[in-house]
């Protein structure tokens, strides 16, 4: 027996010591890469949404590749799994930047997951570029935003029921975590400034996952028979907005009665279900696959070809990634180096083209410019754009609210260089986020 | 030479269709239809009603595609068509001549837009030009969309359908979409007439309307001009509100027994697992999963018979989470009896396994469809409607409730698993192969968590997650009713489900929950054997 397990341990040791060889070797091999990490969970619950983005992140590697690469260097992806697990996420990225010498990250989902990323991307001076629409109220220095800030994507929503159905009455429905909490705190200010009164307006939370909505769809239909038009604005997350939806159009509820826009619930999303019943209902983004552009079609043609399924669709935070990735090409090139300190002042003004036909503009507050588009669920799970606006320049700290209407962000500026600078008092408070 | 003559012809038989229709370009069918080629909203919405007003047997079919989104126009001759899609190509057909023109490439032809607000007036429009149909239940729903968007111009068709009217229901619905338009008439006696008629109704859209009737300004005056008919609407509302109270109490009774079903049924296999076998088995909610993608894989073999599908995949997932519990049952499980941590440790990794292993098939949820006879609701009256899925899932979990307990009771499998489970020793004695009947009574328990499963996918995502959601509430539901006793897991479930859905309209959705568990904790340290505590001497051990 202990003889058995002395040679089973002898093995082990070789088997390693191979592993650590190759693995050197595969180092050395690699040595005059430009590395680009992709920090997204590849298991556990965001693996859903997250698997996606990491693929279109190699996808964009890829292209860059054929195309040469940059500063005459080949492109290496590193992949990590961060598995769904908060904490887990700091410590990817410490991993990525210490142990595998990354020169860029693209990743997060969650803003629980970007939160524990932050202060080890802050110390370790890295470069984070987020792709996915968020609360807002945040602007570090070493991350950019490519995804909306809520006046780029609730505010107009908002701005569009209001004047194309003329909706007086709002329920802000929302899974309880921080962002349907801070979207919908700003939204309650911004419509009681727009003279909705405070009783027609209700906010409601539900737990992660939640699919028990019998009572909170009937309460709904209740609130919206006050002799007023009633719209929901959803915050709900992925995973409840199935049977959301499902008992909605159970309770007979259409687009007609109650407008439901959402923030959360995208091509992939809806890919997941049948769509025939929730036909009207809308959702607002930067982007949707049915926007008609040449560069649009081009991408998705190359998404479809890249991930040998035709059916796979296109989704906003995947257009937040492609310009991501190119405006930190672009600037890279412009830079002649990797290094974060040279890339970061050269990211500022760079423009991209967006895949809706516009130009998507790098700001100094780590936002972009970013069109705002308003689509409705059609039957075969796409959504058809009902309204477009021009570029909306991406406010990381919000107007609507009285103690952040007087912060700004520019990290452009010597004089300010700052994430959060209160514009009243002319100081930089530290706290970025 | 023929294909001179031909054109020849078809120049003459062109000439000649053009003849025909320019007459009533402008005023027929053709002009009206064409007008609807606009980009501006507003207009494409006169267009509708102009074309609803039409005596031609075309507009009906040509609103209805419209509003299914199946109306389009070729961008080379303007000419407005049907889409007709099947899976692999896209052929349309000519809406004013109705010739199939064959099929076309999506990018040469282009839809005709709608957004919710045209959509309301397509379905006002077309329920106008169905209230004269010969179908009651199409009458009814013209009736009742007339409800929601009053239309003066339609007054004089619903008057004259209410004449000839002989469905009750029927009529009753017409009456109140009279109503509506009448309420808004200058005609102060009709208006009263209108106000009774309304007043009675405690439906949505009446109510909705009371309480604008009846709405004040600031200083406490009505804001209707006529101060009778406000005070009747003020009066009429406070009754419906009653009603509407009363209503909901039996509506959130039903919510709650429907919550209680589904918990029910995610727990009657732990019941088994646990309950009976004290197996804390992590992996409860994975066999839930593998029930509900089973499912989905019938729905993708046999797309033919999708109405059919769950019928067949009830007994399919049986077999097949049967088959992986008694999998694990015999690779790990009956190695770590009576090592309770480890058991749960083991299968815990079991779980994640399963997930990860569904994941890597395909990461995204999957779409099950559901069969027609259970979408839509049943209108118990004008306040209450209960979805047809509630009250199927209801029945299903009492049925296999019903079979669990009948396995137990009568059969020899039942009896042989309620010898083990109260004294291994002696069974074994009594020549009980005891090891197999583990292995077949976790099989049992991980099959009804499939069947589960397939009743499941009916209301919730299906993907690689969905099992954890339940596992939670299933074991609060058999620990709370009482480990090892199915009575008890049935009043577990139901109470649980209806004191959530009794909390829930007043806490919110997220402290419901924390209160029950934080209700379970205290109710297990005062009872720590459940509702229904097993008695007798087994129990010791």
């Amino acid at each position: 027996m202990d003889i058995k397990k002395h040679s089973w341990a002898k093995v082990g040791a070789k088997a390693l010591g191979v592993a650590a060889l190759s693995l050197s070797a595969a180092i050395t091999q690699a040595a005059d890469t430009i590395k680009v990490g992709v920090l997204h969970s590849l298991s556990g619950t965001m693996a859903i949404s997250e698997t996606t983005l990491k693929d279109t992140v190699l996808m964009m590697v890829e292209e860059q590749n054929k195309k040469g690469g940059l500063l005459g260097k080949q492109l290496e992806a590193v992949v990590v799994d961060p598995a769904s697990d908060w904490p887990l996420f700091a410590e990817k990225t410490k991993e990525l930047i210490e142990q595998k010498d990354v020169d860029v990250i693209f990743g997060c989902w969650t803003s629980v997951s970007r939160k524990s990323v932050l202060p080890v991307i802050e110390k370790l001076n890295g470069l984070l570029f987020y792709p996915v629409q968020y609360e807002g109220e945040e602007s570090s220095k070493n991350v950019f935003y490519t995804g909306a800030a809520p006046n780029q994507q609730a505010i107009p929503a908002v701005d569009y029921l209001m004047e194309e159905e003329e909706v007086k009455r709002w329920v802000l429905e929302g899974t309880d975590y921080v962002y349907p909490q801070t979207t919908n705190k700003i939204l309650k200010a911004y419509l009681i400034s727009k003279g909705v009164a405070e009783e027609d307006i209700s906010v409601n939370y539900t737990p992660f996952g939640f699919s028990e909505w019998t009572t909170r769809v009937s309460e709904i239909k209740k609130f919206g028979s006050a002799g007023k038009k009633t719209a929901v604005v959803s915050t709900v997350n992925g995973d409840a907005n199935v049977p959301f939806y499902k008992e909605l159009a159970n309770q007979g509820i259409s687009a007609e009665d109650i407008p439901v826009v959402a923030f959360s619930v995208g091509e992939e999303e809806l890919s997941g279900f049948d769509t025939a019943p929730l036909v009207g209902h809308l959702a607002a983004w930067n982007y949707f696959q049915s926007a008609e552009s040449e560069a649009n079609s081009e991408f998705i043609a190359q998404w479809k070809k890249y991930i040998k399924n035709n059916k796979r669709v296109t989704n906003d935070p995947m257009e937040a990634t492609y310009i991501g990735f190119k405006a930190w090409a672009k600037a890279v090139d412009k830079a002649g180096s990797v290094e974060v300190d040279k890339v970061r002042p050269a990211m500022y003004g760079i423009e991209v083209s967006n895949l809706t036909g516009g130009i998507a503009k790098v700001l100094p507050n780590h936002h972009f410019t970013k069109p705002v588009l308003i689509g409705e669920i059609q039957a075969d799970g796409q959504f058809e754009i009902v309204s477009q606006t021009t570029e909306v320049p991406g406010d990381a700290w919000t107007d609507h609210l009285a103690e952040s209407a007087k912060v700004i962000s520019d990290w452009q500026d010597p004089a300010i260089s700052c994430g959060n600078y209160n514009t009243e008092t002319k100081k930089c408070s530290g706290q970025n986020f | 030479m023929k294909r001179l003559v031909f054109l020849i012809v078809c120049i003459q038989q062109l000439l000649f269709t053009s003849l025909l229709f320019a007459e009533n370009a402008e005023n027929g069918f053709d002009g009206k239809l064409s007008a609807l080629i606009v980009n501006s909203n507003r207009q494409k919405a006169v267009a509708i009603e102009a074309l609803a007003t039409l005596d031609d047997a075309r507009v009906l079919p040509a609103l209805k595609a419209m509003l299914d989104a199946r109306l389009y126009y070729r961008k080379q001759d303007k000419q407005i068509v049907y889409l007709l899609e099947t899976s692999s190509s896209v052929s349309i057909s000519g809406v004013i001549s109705g010739e199939d023109l064959g099929v076309v490439e999506k990018n040469t032809i282009k839809k005709i837009r709608i957004n919710n607000k045209l959509r309301r007036i397509l379905r006002a429009s077309i329920s106008s030009l169905e209230l004269t149909s010969s179908d009651a239940e199409l009458r009814l729903n013209s009736a009742k969309n007339l409800i929601k968007v009053p239309n003066k111009t339609l007054r004089q068709a619903i008057s004259a359908a209410i004449e000839t009217e002989k469905n009750r229901e029927v009529k009753q619905s017409m009456q109140l979409a009279l109503a509506m338009i009448d309420i808004d008439s200058d005609n102060q006696p009709l208006r009263m007439i209108a106000m009774q008629v309304i007043g009675d109704s405690i439906s949505p859209d009446a109510v909705n309307l009371l309480a604008r009737l009846s709405q004040r300004d600031e200083k406490g005056a009505y804001v209707e001009q006529n101060q009778e008919i406000a005070e009747l609407a003020e009066n009429r509302l406070k009754d419906a509100k009653s009603q509407l109270k009363f209503f909901k109490v039996i509506e959130d009774f039903i919510f709650g027994l429907s919550l209680g079903s589904i918990l029910l049924l995610a727990a009657i296999g732990l019941a088994i697992t646990f309950g009976v076998m004290g197996v804390i088995n992590m992996a409860h909610g994975e066999m839930i999963m593998l029930g509900a993608y089973t499912t989905f894989a019938i729905q993708q073999l046999f797309p033919e018979l999708i109405q059919y599908s769950i019928f067949i995949a009830i007994p399919v997932a049986f077999l097949v989470s049967g088959a992986v519990g008694v999998l694990i049952e015999r690779l790990v499980i009956r190695h770590l009896y009576g090592r309770q941590l480890d058991t749960l440790l083991a299968t815990f990794g079991i779980s994640l396994i399963l997930q990860q292993a569904v994941r890597m098939y395909s990461s995204n949820n999957v779409a099950v469809i559901s069969p027609d006879f259970i979408s839509g609701f049943w209108q118990m009256n004008e306040a209450v409607a209960i979805t047809y899925n509630r009250i199927y899932v209801l029945f299903f979990s009492l049925i296999v409730l019903g079979v669990l307990a009948l396995v137990l009771k009568k059969t020899l499998l039942g009896l042989q698993m309620r010898a083990v489970t109260q004294n291994r020793a002696m069974a074994n004695s009594m020549g009980i192969h005891s090891s197999w009947v583990d292995a077949l009574t976790f099989g049992l328990g991980s099959g009804i968590a499939g069947i589960a499963g397939v009743a499941l996918s009916q209301f919730t995502n299906v993907g690689p997650n969905m099992g954890q959601g339940y596992i939670i509430d299933s074991f609060m539901v058999v620990v709370f009713g009482g480990v090892g006793n199915l009575l008890g897991t049935f009043f577990g479930a139901m109470s649980l489900g209806v004191a959530n859905k009794f909390l829930e309209p007043y806490t919110g959705a997220v402290i419901a929950k924390i209160m029950v568990l934080v209700f379970i904790i205290l109710f297990i340290q005062w009872r720590p054997r459940g509702l229904f505590a097993l008695k007798g001497r087994f129990v010791e051990d």
